[in-house]
């Protein structure tokens, strides 16, 4: 039987502390919809995507009625476009983003991720195409998002594919100048990107997956802070690692839960749970703040990275033990203009670009929705993001670069997007250029595995 | 409502007062729901109060039965929450 406190617990983790699924999202293969007609293309393609998740909001919206936790949000995941477009004759893949804008559109969900290419090794003709019509893509969508995956542990770095985002990231940006660049909020690029990841903007439908399947992403910051500030403060770090890998647990469990719920009524499989603490812009839903609650005066501060890595770990450990089946990123996010503690800690000086890629060598996803001056050169992004690809290639973990170089924008001004994007100030860039390095183009090779360090 | 188990856990939390149980109870029976087991304990002069009540012969659905139990909740002056009993299942017990 259940015991008062345990019902009392899991009431004022709902109510309180934030506790909610952060996302389910609906995966679906759209291998079938390749078609020499772009328009017959896009019109299997929406024809599908409108079958298969007509029920999605509905059902999420039932389960979060019935058990009485919120679902932040609901998503779509497809087959890289890349993929599935190359069968068409067209040289432009603006049309498939807008069939995808307008499926979204149809069954009610917020984004539809899945615009994306996998060159880390090459381009095929489509992978180009798909990558240059990104800009134009994202600017005239509300709801499309577009990852790239660049680089994998197996074939090293595509630096050309790298030189290329840094314009594309750019030029994304640009277009969307009249909303501060919000556009390249919609863009990822990876290293070793996850197939079964439900987390946008980097969220697709791998080709290793089934027909159709649903994947939960849990959140739950402001649970594992509240339950660290309740402990002693001379705690020490041992028993920090035991609490929060209970409070992961714990949250997982829900997300299981959520998740093969969701799956059941939909008739579709259960994917994954994706055990990553993900934050909100909402005071309390932080992960900086769960690492100043352990003793770091501001997040960025030395120390960070120690604390994350603790943290990340005792999170694993705990939903791993939760749920069969953990997939996806499974990391702590550490999004900057998300999360309410991350932008303090930037506006305050205490967190420095440099600072957040150090802590992305211990934690998933990397540097993400950061804001950099506008005029930053398209080389100067392009290295930002290979330092952050070799960073997951050599330490054989995902890793990805979603940052925004807002136009007209100098460090020290604000940039503000609404919702659960937030806002963020404006952080500085190193002012020595790369431009020479990132030329060369090529391949880097893919790093030897047994001698390691 | 399906196949689910058919058990939910009503909460009221809030300013300790004549009548809230029977206020909650008179919701619940109206829509012929069964309490299988009540248990409470009051912190200083506030009520915390769990309920375990069948729904499988529920005349209204959860939804809608959850809408009234709030509404009994703000005329009380406290809080009424259902969820399913699966939540607090899964979270606790593996």
């Amino acid at each position: 039987m259940l015991t008062i406190q345990e019902i009392l617990e899991t009431i004022k983790m709902i109510q309180e502390e934030n506790l909610d699924i952060r996302t389910i999202t609906l995966g679906i293969s759209l291998r079938d919809c390749t078609d020499p007609d772009p328009q017959r293309c896009c019109r299997k393609i929406y024809d599908k995507i409108t079958r298969l998740a007509a029920r999605l909001v509905q059902v999420g919206e039932e389960i979060e009625q019935e058990y009485g936790i919120p679902i932040v949000n609901k998503r779509i995941a497809v087959t890289p476009i890349a993929l599935v477009a190359e069968g068409s004759e067209v040289e432009d893949y603006l049309l498939f983003a807008q069939t995808l804008e307008k499926a979204a559109q149809a069954v009610g969900v917020d984004f539809i991720g899945g615009f994306s290419a996998l060159v880390h090794k090459g381009f095929t003709r489509g992978d180009r195409l798909l990558i240059e019509s990104i800009p134009e893509a994202l600017a005239r969508t509300e709801r499309v998002c577009a990852s790239v995956n660049v680089a994998t542990t197996k074939t090293g770095i595509n630096m050309d594919a790298v030189a290329i985002m840094g314009h594309i990231v750019k030029e994304t940006a640009a277009l969307t100048a009249d909303r501060q660049g919000i556009g390249a909020a919609r863009l990822v690029v990876f290293a070793n990107a996850p197939e079964d990841n439900p987390f946008m903007a980097g969220a697709f439908h791998g080709i290793g997956e089934p027909e159709c399947a649903v994947n939960v992403g849990i959140s739950g910051p402001g649970v594992v802070k509240r339950a660290i500030e309740n402990m002693p403060p001379d705690a020490d770090l041992g028993e920090l690692a035991e609490k929060i890998k209970k409070m992961a647990f714990k949250i997982t469990r829900m997300g299981e839960l959520v998740g093969r719920e969701a799956a059941r009524r939909l008739g579709v499989s259960f994917g994954v749970v994706d055990i990553s603490l993900a934050p909100t812009p909402a005071v309390g839903d932080s992960v900086a703040e769960i690492l100043e609650a352990m003793g770091i005066e501001r997040c960025g501060a030395p120390g960070t990275t120690a604390a994350l890595a603790l943290l990340n770990d005792a999170v694993k450990k705990g939903g791993a033990m939760a749920s069969s089946y953990v997939g996806g990123l499974s990391g702590a996010f550490i999004p900057v203009s998300e999360d309410a503690g991350m932008v303090r800690a930037a506006a305050e000086g205490a967190l420095s670009l440099e600072k957040l890629e150090a802590m992305t060598s211990v934690c998933s996803v990397g540097l993400d929705m950061i804001v950099i001056p506008g005029d930053t050169p398209a080389a100067t992004v392009a290295a930002i993001i290979a330092d952050e690809m070799a960073i997951g290639v050599i330490n054989n973990k995902t890793t990805g670069v979603r940052i925004i170089p807002a136009p007209g924008k100098k460090p020290g001004d604000w940039v503000e997007f609404g919702g659960l994007l937030g806002r963020a100030p404006v952080m500085p860039v190193s002012r020595f250029s790369p431009a020479a390095f990132i030329a060369r183009g090529g391949r880097i090779p893919a790093p030897i595995q047994s001698l390691g360090n | 409502m399906g196949t689910a188990p058919e058990r939910i856990i009503v909460t009221v939390l809030g300013k300790d007062r004549v009548g809230i149980i029977a206020g909650v109870a008179s919701v619940l029976a109206e829509h012929n729901v069964n309490i299988l087991d009540i248990s409470q304990t009051i912190l200083q002069e506030f009520l915390a109060m769990i309920m375990i009540a069948d729904i499988s012969q529920c005349t209204v659905d959860l939804n809608t039965l959850k809408e009234r139990l709030a509404a009994k909740g703000r005329e009380l002056g406290v809080r009424i929450d259902a969820q399913h009993e699966d939540v607090f299942l899964y979270m606790h017990r593996i």
